[in-house]
């Protein structure tokens, strides 16, 4: 980050949180770099908030230890923290003026002059013609971005946002989310987000960690992850993938450019780059995003490095405009999502069409044969 | 802003009084009906005849409680003159009494609405903890004060060994006992208003507090004391108004020295049958608590939280 930066790392080393017998969060071990934007993504219930509030220390972990920089901050009170928080609800107080719930903070750490340093903050967030308003006479949006203010303005070491726009409506959503991530790079401090929505993870954050009950599934860039999931919650969760049973009959292969073979089911036989998969042998899950997926009609010669599956009946085709969505019924293999761009404007394959599918080896992935196909698909995340 | 609204706090009240849809008054008046009629009858009409009857004279030559209609505006300045002590008494005994319902009433609600949240068994056993002194009459409650704070009572004896009360000193009959009574009689009436505003009061707004560096104590001081205030104020009214009109907590726990105005409207009606002064006591008092609770709610400023 460059020289505005002022935000600080924040560790949570082995942190579990159990409420009786749930363990809300499952030692669970994070690094937040200083200056970055880290999203915690994950389904209604998997603890993302929960591990969220220990940073805030609006709740105590079990066990584990949160450290702030240096410093180790477990055992300190919430305002003793240097740490604030947008809230979901925002939680601006009815009884103050939006000034007023801006210079909140500032004021009972006795910074010099609040109002002035208020009114910036609203400026920031282009709201300082409302300053004098009651909270209860602004819009969804016009509350966020007070609450925004509110707790930017206390120049944290690092901001937590508690699905900040999980009650706008999806343009404004989608206007905050630039406004947001615009508003990181300004002042440069660690924003810690925590969202269900796997599009704003990835269009705000610089790192994603996905979590699933209580545990962080995988961590790493919004493209790492979408390109290369690790776990089939992942896969399913973060966008789609079709994911298709099998068995590794042959490999790996030795040298650069190592693929394994693996058995799909009806002897049909599919290679996966050896580095893109978790498992070398036995039963494997191999998947592909839909939009890698090409929809083959004629005898087409196949290159060594596509896989081909097929053939299968086309069941439902679905215009929208920039892409068209097809369904593949594959025997053996169930139904395949297919995502084709309109480029050469579509409509060519229509509902029972025979065709075959074709993918470029190198966008196949292989998880665990154990984990369940189905993980992860119907949860919010694709809101 | 009205007295009735500030009694009735919820959030709800203010708005659906200042956005009535103009199509469907008609059906409202119709429903509102009885309730203006029974108004009219047992308030408007009462609250007339107490005026005309304060300006009465006594039939010259006439028997005791004999009178006729006049303008006899000199039974205000006579009653004034003659019981202005006992009305600044009475203010001064609702005024404490009010003060410590407040003082006991808040922790109180406070913690049940707050300590105990999450645990609603808890929160319902303690809330009929609250209203169950209702459930025997208010006059019987008052005569076990008396035995409560008799010379032979564990309170006294209590006292007098810790030295708080000489050894002869004494509870019953004094102010000091009907104030207690007035507290007790009208603690309920502040505890359940504060109880309903604690009760609504976000959690997440306190935390926010905490989040913005504002310690327990200066989080109750800046964020839960004022979003309660509606209920304070309901609560303050509620105690304040009857406990100045009381005629019952006085006349047994106290002396002939700790008289209230209640008390002097019941023997001016009842004793000496003088009703033109009755009633003209009864204004004076009604006139200011009127006034006196106008001014404390202008200056509480809770208008907007109402």
């Amino acid at each position: 980050m460059d020289g505005a930066s002022s935000g600080t790392g924040l560790s949570l080393e082995r942190v579990t949180k159990e409420f009786g017998a749930f363990v809300a969060v499952d030692d669970l071990s994070l690094h937040v770099p200083a200056g970055s934007f880290f999203a915690l993504l994950g389904p209604s219930g998997c603890g993302k908030t929960t591990t969220l509030r220990m940073v805030a220390g609006l709740e105590r972990p079990t066990r584990g230890r949160v450290r702030l920089g240096d410093e180790d901050v477990t055992d300190r009170r919430p305002h003793r923290r240097p740490v604030n928080t947008v809230f979901q609800s925002y939680a601006l107080f009815p009884h103050l003026s939006v000034l007023e719930n801006v210079a909140f903070g500032l004021r009972r750490r006795r910074v010099a002059e609040p109002l002035t340093r208020a009114h910036e903050a609203l400026a920031l967030v282009e709201m300082d013609h409302l300053a004098d308003r009651r909270p209860a006479l602004l819009s969804g949006g016009q509350q966020q971005r007070v609450a925004l203010a509110r707790a930017l303005v206390n120049n944290p070491a690092v901001l937590l946002l508690d699905e900040p726009l999980g009650a706008l409506d999806l343009k404004l959503r989608r206007q905050m989310q630039v406004e947001l991530k615009r508003i990181q790079t300004e002042v440069g401090l660690t924003f810690v987000h925590v969202t269900h929505d796997q599009e704003e993870a990835m269009t705000m954050a610089d790192t994603v960690a996905v979590m699933n009950a209580g545990r962080i599934e995988q961590m790493g860039s919004p493209a790492d992850l979408y390109e290369l999931p690790r776990t089939a919650f992942v896969a399913n969760f973060l966008g789609q993938s079709n994911l298709l049973r099998g068995t590794v009959v042959e490999g790996p292969s030795v040298g650069p450019g190592s693929v394994l073979a693996v058995d799909v089911g009806t002897g049909r036989r599919v290679l996966v780059p050896t580095e893109r998969a978790v498992r070398t042998e036995g039963e494997v899950l191999v998947g592909v995003r839909p939009e890698k997926l090409h929809l083959v009609t004629r005898d087409e010669e196949v290159p060594w490095d596509v896989n081909v599956v097929g053939p299968g009946r086309v069941t439902d085709v679905a215009f929208s405009g920039v892409s068209t969505q097809y369904q593949v019924a594959v025997p053996g293999l169930g139904t395949l999502g297919v995502f084709v761009q309109n480029i050469s404007g579509g409509g060519e394959v229509r509902v029972g069409d025979e065709v075959h599918l074709a993918c470029a080896v190198r966008h196949a992935f292989g998880l665990d044969g154990a984990e369940d196909v189905a993980s992860g698909v119907a949860e919010d995340g694709a809101a | 802003m009205s007295i009735v609204t500030a009694i009735g706090h919820g959030p709800g009240n203010a708005r659906a009084a200042t956005s009535p849809a103009r199509a469907a008054r008609g059906p409202a008046y119709l429903l509102l009906a009885p309730g203006i009629a029974y108004l009219g009858v047992f308030f408007v009409i009462p609250v007339v005849a107490l005026l005309v009857t304060s300006l009465y004279v006594p039939v010259p030559g006439g028997d005791v409680g004999q009178f006729q209609p006049a303008f006899e505006w000199q039974n205000y300045v006579t009653v004034l003159s003659t019981y202005w002590p006992h009305l600044v008494r009475s203010f001064g005994y609702a005024l404490v009494a009010t003060l410590a319902a407040l003082l006991i009433g808040y922790p109180v609600a406070y913690a049940i609405a707050v300590r105990a949240r999450g645990r609603p068994f808890v929160q319902a056993m303690l809330l009929v903890l609250v209203i169950a002194p209702f459930f025997t009459s208010f006059i019987l409650r008052t005569i076990a004060w008396k035995q409560i704070l008799a010379d032979e009572s564990f309170v006294v004896a209590a006292l007098r060994a810790v030295q708080l009360l000489p050894p002869d000193g004494r509870l019953t009959a004094t102010a000091f006992a009907v104030v207690a009574g007035l507290t007790y009689n009208f603690l309920p009436f502040m505890t359940l208003p504060i109880y309903a505003s604690l009760e609504r009061l976000d959690p997440r707004l306190v935390e926010a507090g905490g989040d913005l560096y504002a310690s327990g104590p200066t989080t109750f001081w800046r964020v839960t004391l004022p979003l309660s205030m509606p209920g304070v104020v309901s609560g303050t009214l509620l105690t304040f108004i009857p406990a100045s009109g009381d005629f019952v907590n006085s006349v047994l726990l106290g002396n002939n020295g700790t008289t209230m105005i209640g008390q002097v409207i019941d023997s001016r009606f009842f004793k000496v049958s003088d009703y033109p002064g009755a009633a003209a006591l009864s204004v004076v008092l009604m006139v200011a608590i009127l006034l006196l609770v106008t001014s404390y709610i202008r200056r509480a400023g809770t208008e907007d939280l109402l």
